[in-house]
């Protein structure tokens, strides 16, 4: 009697499969509930995984309803690699279709927003560009050239007041939130993410230089919101430290 | 930034470790006390950057580092991932640690990594798979590896062979060393109705490169006979101590890693287990 690693698999993802057979207490009895340790730590240790990555998802719907989420969630779609502070990228989108979950239609953007918080906090160092640069650098040659921004800025876009759910959730005293479409650009000074809100236009902006596109034409693409402005959007991302390069256009 | 050109510590000191959490980046840098050197989950440090890998830096430039991995699964029948292999390589090659562990256990199956440290029996064929990951694992990175004894809760009717000789023959076969963690010895021996005291005299503890010791859960099987679970959220329980005290006195000092993974403490607790196992480590002629 061999029990196959797929048989063992299928029985500690499902707990209403029958345990294998040919496992033992080592005394000559059948393993029985022995084998639910494993089925026990597996669970238990994806959906704590889940919850550290995703604590404004878990608040929002009530840590019962978590653990019924995580649960469904790990056995449809069990971690892709062991890089677990990874794990949950299918995550809005399982919300999004998930029965309990699917009419709460902003909880996929917060969890989006979640993930690219974590995301960022694992991404790669970069020095900031001295923002003297900028005023050195003649008008001319600055809209031809190229915006480098640094690789742990992150975009995100709903249409829901994601920004304030997620202050309102996080942050001590801070204001209810009102219906509002809102884009958050999570940026990293050296080592803590923070999602900022981002005013018109300048999702489109940093969109536009992620994309490669010449800072003139990331200028374009923001003017189309008439209150873009230039001026506070450098400042913004200067402040944060995610502009790391500024140089021709290959 | 680290030197890259050179192993910065050759070998893991005969002195106590701990598995290094980010909360007690200040401590161990202000005051380690007895603690030699620091042991990190590999898993955890595969990032691109950020504070992780910074505190890594910070930190490599003073202690030795052990990394563990918890991810390869070695007694997989699958094929070992090459996209984890080629990240454990790199952050092995950048890291420079004096040690690098894995597991006797599997975690991936058909692409599914389960987060758990599952059982494999003992028999001829899954001696030369992992024999044969072992050798690729070695190949890879450069450099030997040790292999870690597993804690148990059930066992294989179809195991032909008991876990010491298994892993004296896996280390015959492919030249890597042993890491014995007594706590999962007394884990399994209690879990299996054996005797912990003849597993440690029977394993191969020439072999050994470093010890790890941890806390355990208890809890009971079907039959109402102790199941205890190996949890590190604890304190090392006394028997372990006193059989840890046993290896120490047949082997001689050897790293000593103390591991609290869950319900992590202030440094202060952790620290108290590492001056335990330095005084036992200090009883013992090198």
């Amino acid at each position: 009697m061999t029990v196959s690693q797929s048989d063992f698999r299928a029985a500690l993802l499902d707990p209403k499969a029958q345990r294998p057979s040919g496992l033992s207490d080592g005394k000559g009895d059948n393993a029985g509930r022995r084998f639910d340790v494993y089925r026990n730590n597996v669970a238990v240790s994806l959906t704590e995984a889940l919850e550290t990555a995703f604590p404004v998802v878990a608040k929002l719907v009530g840590t019962q309803n978590f653990k019924t989420l995580a649960g469904a969630f790990l056995r449809a779609h069990p971690p892709a690699s062991p890089l677990m502070m990874f794990y949950g990228s299918e995550l809005p989108a399982f919300i999004a279709a998930f029965p309990p979950t699917r009419e709460i239609g902003y909880l996929p953007d917060v969890a989006r927003l979640e993930l690219a918080l974590r995301q960022s906090y694992h991404a790669a160092d970069a020095q900031p560009i001295n923002p003297a640069v900028l005023e050195t650098t003649p008008t001319e040659t600055l809209m031809a050239s190229r915006v480098g921004l640094a690789p742990s800025l992150r975009l995100i876009r709903s249409p829901w007041p994601i920004h304030a759910i997620w202050r309102f959730n996080m942050v001590e005293g801070a204001a209810k939130p009102e219906m509002a479409a809102e884009d958050i650009a999570v940026l990293r000074m050296e080592f803590d993410p923070e999602p900022v809100l981002l005013g018109p236009g300048m999702a489109d902006f940093v969109e536009a230089l992620t994309n490669g596109r010449a800072l003139g034409e990331a200028v374009e693409s923001a003017s189309l919101s008439p209150d873009f402005d230039l001026g506070r959007t450098l400042a913004l991302l200067l402040a944060h430290e995610c502009i790391i390069s500024i140089g021709e256009m290959t | 930034m680290l030197d890259t050109t050179t192993q910065r510590f050759e070998r893991l000191p005969d002195a106590p470790g701990v598995g290094y959490k980010p909360q007690h980046f200040q401590d161990i840098a202000s005051d380690p006390g007895p603690v030699g050197w620091l042991e990190i989950h590999a898993e955890n440090y595969m990032g691109s950057g950020g504070r992780p890998l910074a505190q890594l830096r910070h930190l490599a430039e003073r202690f030795p580092f052990s990394v563990h991995g918890v991810g390869l699964s070695i007694g997989g029948e699958d094929r070992l991932d090459p996209e984890h292999l080629a990240r454990l390589k790199h952050l092995v090659d950048w890291l420079k640690p004096a040690s690098f562990s894995e597991h006797l256990a599997w975690s991936t199956h058909e692409s599914a990594f389960l987060n758990d440290l599952l059982p494999l029996p003992y028999t001829e064929a899954t001696l030369a798979r992992v024999a044969d990951h072992i050798d690729e694992v070695q190949d890879t990175l450069g450099r030997r590896m040790l292999l870690e004894n597993p804690s148990s809760y059930l066992a294989f009717d179809e195991s032909t062979m008991a876990e010491t000789q298994f892993l004296q023959e896996v280390a015959r076969k492919t030249g890597c060393g042993l890491l014995l963690d007594v706590n999962n010895v007394f884990v399994s021996a209690t879990n299996l109705a054996t005797d912990p005291v003849s597993y440690i005299d029977a394993f191969p503890l020439d072999l050994v490169g470093e010890i790890h010791l941890g806390g355990h859960d208890e809890d009971e099987d079907d039959h109402g006979a102790p199941l205890l679970i190996d949890s590190h959220g604890r304190e090392v329980a006394d028997p372990v101590w006193t059989l840890y005290e046993h290896t120490i006195r047949k082997a001689g000092p050897l790293p000593t890693l103390i591991e609290w993974d869950n319900n992590v403490p202030e440094w202060p607790a952790l620290e108290a287990e590492a001056v335990r196992a330095a005084r036992v480590l200090q009883s013992t002629p090198a």
